[in-house]
C-alpha cells in the first residue's frame, strides 16, 4: 500500500486545470501599474543621451527612470567582482535588449506607448557577436578594465599528448553546442509592492529565498520586511534562477511611485533579456584502439558567457569538464575551458546546465570511434563501460565520484526495445534503395550528475548553501502540513513530497498538503534546480516525518496504554499489533499533542513538529541510454523520428506518472536543440534574428513522436530515499540519440559530423553525392 | 508626437461563460487583455506576442481563437469561453479537463487553459479523432513542459469519456 512508487494523480491540478492558477501576472492588488522597460537597440554602443521628455507627458504615465536615478544602488549582484551587470546599462549598452530605461504608467498598454517615446542616442562601438570573434587578436572589449574577453579559463595541466600519440589511432572533433533559449511558456514577470509595513514581491523564480537573501541586502532593507513569493510558477528550466535586473528595479519603483507595480515581459523581450544556455564550442581529441578501446580524452571548452558573466554560468563548462568522460572507463582524460564574454545576451543554466554538452560529446565521439574502427556502436560502448561492480566509481576529477549505475543493462534493454537487429536489417536494404527515405539508428548512453549537492557545491553559484530545508507540522486534527524549501514550476511537489509524507506517516494523502515557495511561511530554503528536488527536499520529507512519527508513537503509547514498539500506523491511526480493539486515531494524537494535560512527561505541546536541513554526502548520478530512429528524407532532408526509446535510471522513483512527465519533457527539449533549435545573432551588429516564437523553433505536437519509455534502476546510496533526480535527464541525453541517428543515415554519404540543429537544409546538402565532410571543420565542407 | 489612443474607446459587451458581461474598452484591446485585466478572468494567459504559442485560446461563438489576435470590440456581442467556463460530471470537470488530470496532460500549468479550449473545440468538431488528428488540431498550441505525448493521452481519454458517467 506503499504510495512511494505508486501513479498518484496531482494535487496541483484541480486549480490549474479551471484556470485558478496563480501565476505572477494574474495578480494584480488595487492600485497597481506596469512597468516597461527601454531595451537596447544596440548590441555594442556608448549612450549618449536619454530624452524622456515626450514620454513624461504621455498620459497616464507616471515617470521614466534611468541609471542616473539607481547611483545610490550597486550593480546587480553577479558572478564575478568587477563584471556585474548595472541595474539599468550606465555608459554602455553590450547586448541587444538591455534595459537602457524604465517607465511607469497605469497600464501596459500605455507603459509600451511611453516606452516608444523616450529617444535613446547611441554612439556604436564594434562588437564581437561570436567566441572566434571575442578571443581574436585586436578584438574590442567589453570590460576594458580587464584587457581581455575571457574572463576566467582553467588550462590542462597536462595535454595527455602522450596517450593519444600512443593510441593505435587518434581523432578529433569541433563540436558546437548551439546557444539555446529555456522559453518557459510564461516569460518573467515581477510585481512589487513597497507597503509602509514591508515589501511584497511575487517573482517568477525557482529559488524565493535565493532572491530574497540578495535582493534585501541589494535594497539595504532586513530580511524580515523583504518576502519573496514565487506562486504559481509557468516552467523555469535554469532561466528563473538568475537575478534579472527586473527583479530588483520594480521594488524600488513601488517605493518611488506608492503604488503596486508590476512588470512581465513581452516574449520578444523574454528572448532577448532572459538568460540563454548551453553556448560551447568543444575541441575534442580521442586516442583509440582497433578494439574500439578508448585510451585517451582531452577535451577543451570555449564557453560563450554572453555579456556578463552569471554565476550559473561561469560554472557551466566546469561541470561540462567534470563529465566529460560519461559513463566510460577511459585511463587518461584531460579537460581545460576558457570563458568568454561577446555582445549577446547572458548565458547560464538552461536544463541540464553543462552536462548536456558533456553527454553530448563523449556520444558523438563513441559514434566516431565505432565509424572508424568499422564495430557497430552499441559494441563500442558495451567494450568501455564501466561494469557494475566497479562502483563507487572514481573518475578523472576527485569532485566526482559516481554513485551506482548499471550501463549494460539499460543498454540491453534499450537495443530490446528499439528492435536494434531488426531495423539496423531494415536499414541495409533500404538505404542502398534511393527511392526510400534513409534509416538512421542513434544511441545515447548518458549519466549526469545532479541531486546538487553535498556542502560547497552551490555555494560556488553564489547560493547560501546546499542543503534543503524541510518542516513536517502536524495539526490538531492529524492532518498534516509540509514545508519545503525546494520551490516548483511544474515538478509536481505537493504531491511527491504528500506521497512520501504518507508513507512514513500513515496519514492519508488527502490530509498532507504542501507549502512551498514564500519567504513569510516557509524556512529559508534554497531552490530548485540541478534535479534535486526528491534527493534533497523528498530525503528530508521522509527523514522528518519519521522523526515527527517517533514522537507521535509516544504519545500514542502513552494515550493506550501500551509500549511504543508494539503500535503499527496505517489509515490515520496507531494500533496495538494483535489487539485490533486498541486503537488511537491520528486525529486524537495530534489534539493530545497540543494538550500539556494528555502529554507524556517526556513532550511538550507543539512537539510534532520537526524541521530539517538535510546534507547529502555526494552527488547522485542519474544514467540511461536512449535511442532513436529516423528516416531522413531524401528529397527534402526532413529528419522524421520514427521510434524513441528512453531507458532512465533514477534510482528510487516516487511516482512514475511524474518521473516519465519530466523524461518526456526533457527529451522534448533535447530533440528540438539536436533538430530545430538555436539562437541566431547577425553576426557583425549582434542584431538577434530568432527575437521571436515565428523565428525560433519550438517544436509543436506535430514535430515530436511518441516516446517509449523503460526504466532499470540502481539506487543512489547518497540519500536515504535512493532516488538520484529526474528533471534534466532527457535533455541531457536525448541529442546524442538523434543526432548520431541522422549522422548514421548520412554515413553513405561519408558524413561524420555536422553541428545541431540539424535543419532539413544542412542534412539535404550533407546528402549530395559529392559532399564528403570533414568532421574537423564542424560540418562545413 | 504619438497618437493617443485612449481617446478611441468602445462599450464593449460580451457573453462570457453564460453571463453578459460588459466594460468600456480602448478600441485596441486584445481581447485577451480584456478577458484578463477588465474581467479578471485570469485562466487565459499570455505567453508571446506572435499568436504562436496558444495560451490565450478560448472559444468565440464556439469556435477556438486566439485571444491576441482579436479585438475585444470584435468580440463584442458575441459569446466567449475561456477556461473558466468549463465543467462537468468528473466532480465538476469537463471530460478535457479530467482527461488532463488522469493522464498527466499538464505539468506547470501555463499553457493549460489554451490546450484545453483548443482540445474542447476539436472534440466538438471530431468526437472520436486519431492521435494523428490530435496532434494536428494542438499545433498551435505550445507546450514547454510535457513533450506533448502526455496531452495527447488526454485528449484522447476525454474522447472515451465525453458524456460518459464519472470514471
Amino acid at each position: 500500500m506503499s504510495l512511494v512508487g505508486a501513479r498518484v494523480l496531482r494535487k496541483e491540478d484541480p486549480n490549474l486545470l479551471s484556470g485558478r492558477g496563480t501565476f505572477v501576472d494574474d495578480l494584480s492588488p488595487s492600485g497597481t501599474v506596469f512597468a516597461a522597460f527601454v531595451a537596447s537597440s544596440h548590441s555594442h554602443a556608448k549612450i549618449v543621451s536619454i530624452d524622456v521628455r515626450e514620454a513624461l507627458s504621455m498620459p497616464g504615465v507616471l515617470g521614466v527612470w534611468t541609471a542616473a536615478d539607481f547611483v545610490d544602488f550597486p550593480d546587480v549582484p553577479g558572478g564575478l567582482p568587477n563584471f556585474e551587470r548595472p541595474a539599468l546599462a550606465t555608459d554602455t549598452v553590450r547586448f541587444v535588449g538591455e534595459p537602457v530605461a524604465v517607465v511607469v504608467a497605469e497600464d501596459r498598454y500605455l507603459a509600451a506607448d511611453a516606452v516608444a517615446a523616450v529617444v535613446v542616442e547611441y554612439d556604436p562601438l564594434v562588437s564581437v557577436v561570436s567566441v572566434e570573434a571575442s578571443v581574436a587578436p585586436g578584438a574590442p572589449l567589453l570590460f576594458p578594465h580587464h584587457r581581455s574577453n575571457t574572463i576566467t579559463s582553467v588550462p590542462m595541466l597536462d595535454d595527455g599528448e602522450k596517450e593519444l600519440q600512443k593510441s593505435a589511432a587518434r581523432a578529433h572533433l569541433r563540436i558546437v553546442n548551439q546557444r539555446c533559449a529555456a522559453v518557459p511558456i510564461e516569460p518573467i514577470a515581477v510585481l512589487a509592492n513597497w507597503e509602509p509595513r514591508g515589501l511584497t514581491t511575487w517573482a517568477t523564480f525557482q529559488a524565493p529565498h535565493h532572491l530574497r537573501n540578495y535582493l534585501a541586502t541589494w535594497l539595504d532593507i532586513p530580511q524580515n520586511i523583504c518576502r519573496v513569493i514565487a506562486p504559481d510558477v509557468g516552467g523555469g528550466f535554469g532561466a528563473k534562477i538568475v537575478w534579472y535586473p527586473e527583479f530588483f528595479i520594480a521594488p524600488l519603483l513601488s517605493k518611488w511611485t506608492g503604488r503596486p507595480v508590476k512588470f512581465a515581459q513581452t516574449r520578444t523581450e523574454a528572448m532577448q533579456q532572459m538568460s540563454h544556455g548551453r553556448g560551447q564550442i568543444h575541441d575534442v581529441d580521442v586516442g583509440y584502439e582497433s578494439d574500439g578501446r578508448i585510451n585517451a580524452l582531452r577535451l577543451v571548452i570555449s564557453q560563450d558567457l554572453g555579456a556578463y558573466p552569471d554565476p550559473t554560468g561561469l560554472g557551466l563548462a566546469v561541470l561540462t569538464s567534470w563529465m566529460a568522460a560519461g559513463c566510460y572507463r577511459i585511463d587518461k582524460v584531460v579537460t581545460g575551458f576558457r570563458n568568454v564574454v561577446t555582445n549577446t545576451t547572458p548565458i547560464a543554466a538552461y536544463r541540464g546546465a553543462g552536462r548536456p554538452e558533456a553527454a553530448y560529446t563523449i556520444e558523438r565521439v563513441i559514434d566516431l570511434v565505432a565509424r572508424r574502427t568499422g564495430i557497430d556502436p552499441a559494441e563500442v560502448r558495451r567494450r568501455n563501460f564501466i561494469k557494475p561492480g566497479q562502483f563507487p566509481y572514481k573518475t578523472h576529477n576527485d569532485a566526482v565520484v559516481y554513485d551506482s549505475g548499471d550501463f549494460p543493462s539499460a543498454l540491453t534493454e534499450c537495443l530490446r526495445l528499439l528492435n536494434y537487429d531488426k531495423v539496423r536489417e531494415e536499414q541495409g536494404t533500404t538505404n542502398s534503395d534511393p527511392t526510400k527515405p534513409l534509416i538512421g539508428i542513434g544511441l545515447s548512453a548518458w549519466l549526469e550528475i545532479a541531486g546538487f549537492g553535498p556542502n560547497g557545491s552551490l555555494e560556488g553559484f553564489g547560493h547560501l548553501a546546499s542543503w534543503e530545508s524541510t518542516q513536517v507540522r502536524i495539526q490538531p486534527d492529524g492532518s498534516a502540513v509540509l514545508f519545503v524549501g525546494s520551490s516548483p514550476h511544474g515538478q509536481g511537489h505537493e504531491t511527491t513530497f504528500a506521497q512520501i509524507a504518507s508513507d512514513e506517516l500513515g496519514i492519508d494523502f488527502d490530509r498532507i498538503s504542501v507549502v512551498h515557495g514564500d519567504t513569510e511561511t516557509v524556512l529559508q530554503g534554497i531552490g530548485t534546480m540541478g534535479s534535486r528536488g526528491v534527493p534533497t527536499a523528498g530525503s528530508g520529507v521522509k527523514v522528518a516525518s519519521q522523526r515527527v512519527l517517533a514522537k507521535a508513537k509516544v504519545i500514542a503509547a502513552h494515550l493506550l496504554e501500551a509500549a511504543e514498539e508494539d503500535l503499527e500506523v496505517a489509515a490515520n491511526a496507531f494500533r496495538v499489533k494483535g489487539s485490533p480493539g486498541k486503537t488511537v486515531s491520528w486525529a486524537d494524537v495530534g489534539w493530545a499533542s497540543f494538550q500539556p494535560l494528555r502529554l507524556p512527561p517526556e513532550l511538550l505541546a507543539g512537539s510534532l513538529e520537526e524541521r530539517l536541513f538535510q546534507e547529502s554526502p555526494n552527488f547522485s548520478y542519474p544514467s540511461g541510454v536512449y535511442g532513436c530512429v529516423v528516416e531522413v528524407d531524401r528529397r527534402t532532408g526532413k529528419t522524421t523520428i520514427r521510434t524513441m526509446v528512453l531507458i532512465d535510471d533514477c534510482g528510487t522513483v516516487i511516482n512514475p506518472l511524474l518521473a516519465e512527465g519530466q523524461v518526456h519533457g526533457g527529451v522534448a527539449q533535447g530533440i528540438a536543440q539536436a533538430l530545430f533549435e538555436e539562437v541566431v545573432y547577425e553576426p557583425d551588429a549582434g542584431q538577434l534574428v530568432t527575437s521571436n516564437l515565428l523565428d525560433y523553433l519550438v517544436p509543436s505536437a506535430l514535430d515530436l513522436p511518441e516516446y517509449i519509455a523503460g526504466r532499470i534502476t540502481t539506487l543512489c546510496p547518497n540519500n536515504p530515499l535512493g532516488a538520484k533526480g529526474i528533471g534534466e535527464s532527457g535533455a541531457v541525453g536525448a541529442p546524442a540519440a538523434v543526432v548520431n541517428a541522422v549522422i548514421d543515415a548520412l554515413s553513405q554519404f561519408g558524413v561524420e559530423h555536422l553541428d545541431m540543429p540539424l535543419l532539413p537544409e544542412k542534412v539535404w546538402r550533407a546528402s549530395r553525392p559529392s559532399s564528403a565532410v570533414s568532421p574537423d571543420t564542424g560540418g562545413q565542407k | 508626437m504619438s497618437a493617443d489612443y485612449t481617446q478611441f474607446t468602445t462599450r464593449v459587451s460580451i457573453h462570457v461563460n453564460g453571463r453578459t458581461r460588459a466594460a468600456e474598452a480602448e478600441d485596441r484591446t486584445l481581447l485577451v487583455h480584456f478577458l484578463r485585466e477588465q474581467l479578471r478572468l485570469t485562466g487565459p494567459h499570455v505567453g508571446c506576442d506572435t499568436s504562436n504559442c496558444g495560451a490565450c485560446t478560448v472559444l468565440l461563438d464556439g469556435d477556438a481563437v486566439k485571444g491576441c489576435t482579436v479585438l475585444a470590440v470584435q468580440a463584442n456581442g458575441r459569446s466567449v469561453t475561456t477556461v473558466e467556463g468549463l465543467g462537468g460530471p468528473f466532480d465538476g470537470r469537463s471530460a478535457v479537463q479530467e482527461g488532463f488530470r488522469q493522464c498527466h496532460g499538464l505539468q506547470c500549468g501555463y499553457c493549460t487553459p489554451g490546450m484545453l479550449m483548443a482540445a474542447t473545440a476539436l472534440l466538438k468538431e471530431n468526437p472520436m479523432p486519431t492521435r494523428h488528428e490530435v496532434r494536428e488540431a494542438l499545433e498551435g498550441n505550445i507546450c514547454r513542459c510535457t513533450g506533448y505525448q502526455m496531452i495527447v493521452d488526454s485528449v484522447m481519454w476525454a474522447a472515451e469519456h465525453e458524456g460518459g458517467a464519472p470514471a
